[in-house]
């Protein structure tokens, strides 16, 4: 029988969308890391890139803290915080916050900037404090390419929370490891094909949340060229 | 902490003597490691080339490239090693397989940008000074492409080495491999020292690529 044919059959039996070790627990367990991380990230991140783009200050460290961040191997921050927190969920979130971080400050400080100036002047002209301006001219405004920094963070968690399963974490990333270990090749490549449906699914649910978000007006302009720091940590 | 449930033994950190007497398996591995990157990017730029040539001259096929190109970066390393396995095994060419992949997918983007930065009006000058479309290419479109170009190999290269570690869990892996290690035996100086190794390469790599495009590119200084 065809590797195929027998991953196919991986997904007919019954067995394996039941129990601990069924489909539904490891894609409850891949997204709850998945999401909290990302939500603790972008708590962190977003308020960090959106001050320093508002402010224009510390250009050089928003952008360049996408660099730093793609130079540290995150299966290398995986294990380091394993080494240092033990068991649990706690190492697995603290690296995959960690990983979450650089893309969402570099991408929310230059939609900040790329805010145009003279809506900024008007903005101030029509008599807008400093907060309010931020909220309701130029966040509204930096929708797209804040979006597109949370889809690439999200991304990039969703495809390493995988190799969680190396610290004995949960998740989808169990069939691919447990596979490799029992030379389980149906289970492996079922594995995997879960894993890349997640991570598409989650590149294409955010995409579609980011056309929802982005303002009328934005829309009704050409389409922005919505610039995604390339960052693939995993 | 794991490591002291049942020895009062503190692992530390950097172990320096076992260090000392291991260096050449850090070589091998850090050798291992560049070897697997330079062959990633190398043949990654060789393929991106002429596909980011082609996609810029025919128009329709733009858009539907680099969103293809687009949906297949989302798939995670892992799971693309995983769905390879069965077919190439364990080993170099399953690695490479993927590792290329990436780098083409983010360099073919950039040959993209960069070609399409090139002013219509300097485009027009070369079109009036006779040059054929492949001569306008070649000495005209690419070297003022080139810097987009560079920009790309940058990141496709800090990202191949960062990606080069998660070949470990296929056998693979140069430096990942000692990170592993590291893991399964619950010694933290290989885990620490192949990371740090791992950061400074890429680092290293970055910056050396960033000054060989200064001196490469001269007219692209400014940038």
């Amino acid at each position: 029988m065809s590797i195929l044919l027998r991953v196919l059959h991986w997904f007919e039996d019954p067995a394996h969308w039941t129990g601990t070790d069924g489909i539904p627990t490891r894609l409850g367990q891949h997204i709850q890391l998945s999401a909290e991380s990302v939500l603790i990230g972008a708590a962190i991140a977003l308020p960090v890139g959106i001050a320093l783009g508002h402010y224009g200050r510390f250009g050089n460290l928003a952008i360049n803290i996408s660099n730093v961040g793609r130079a540290v191997p995150s299966f290398a921050l995986l294990v380091l915080a394993f080494q240092i927190f033990g068991l649990g969920d706690a190492p697995i979130i603290i690296s995959l916050t960690a990983l979450a971080i650089p893309p969402m400050v570099t991408n929310s400080y230059v939609a900040m900037q790329e805010v145009d100036p003279d809506v900024k002047d008007a903005a101030r002209g029509m008599g807008y404090r400093e907060l309010a301006q931020v909220l309701w001219v130029e966040l509204p405004l930096a929708v797209p390419l804040l979006m597109a920094g949370i889809r690439t963070s999200a991304v990039q968690v969703v495809a390493t929370a995988t190799l969680a399963a190396l610290i004995a974490g949960g998740g989808f990333g169990r069939y691919i490891i447990d596979g490799l270990d029992q030379q389980d090749y149906t289970k492996l490549m079922a594995g995997a094909i879960l894993v890349a449906l997640l991570a598409l699914a989650t590149e294409l649910g955010l995409g579609a949340a980011e056309r929802l978000l982005v303002p009328r007006g934005l829309r009704l302009l050409k389409a922005p060229s919505a610039r995604r720091v390339t960052y693939k940590a995993a | 902490m794991p490591g002291h449930l049942f020895l009062d033994y503190v692992d530390p950190w950097i172990n320096w003597d076992w260090l000392s007497t291991h260096v050449p398996v850090f070589l091998a591995a850090l050798q291992e490691h560049i070897t697997l990157t330079l062959i990633a990017v190398v043949v990654g730029l060789s393929i991106s080339l002429p596909m980011g040539v082609v996609a810029h001259r025919w128009r329709a096929l733009r858009n539907p490239v680099l969103t293809v190109f687009g949906i297949f970066y989302t798939i995670p390393s892992i799971a693309l090693f995983a769905l390879l396995i069965p077919y190439t095994g364990l080993g170099t060419l399953t690695a490479e397989i993927g590792l290329v992949g990436y780098a083409v997918l983010i360099l073919t983007r950039n040959v993209v940008v960069g070609l399409e930065a090139v002013p219509k009006d300097v485009l027009d000058a070369a079109n009036g000074m006779g040059y054929r479309p492949l001569a306008r290419l070649l000495r005209v479109e690419l070297p003022l492409a080139l810097p987009a170009i560079f920009a790309g190999i940058r990141i496709a290269t800090v990202t191949t080495i960062g990606l080069v570690t998660i070949t470990a869990v296929i056998g693979l892996g140069g430096l990942g491999q000692l990170i592993l290690q590291g893991l399964v035996e619950n010694f933290h100086t290989p885990l620490v020292v192949a990371t740090a190794l791992s950061i400074v390469l890429a680092l290293v790599a970055d910056l050396a690529l960033a000054g060989s495009q200064r001196v490469a590119l001269p007219w692209a200084r400014s940038a």
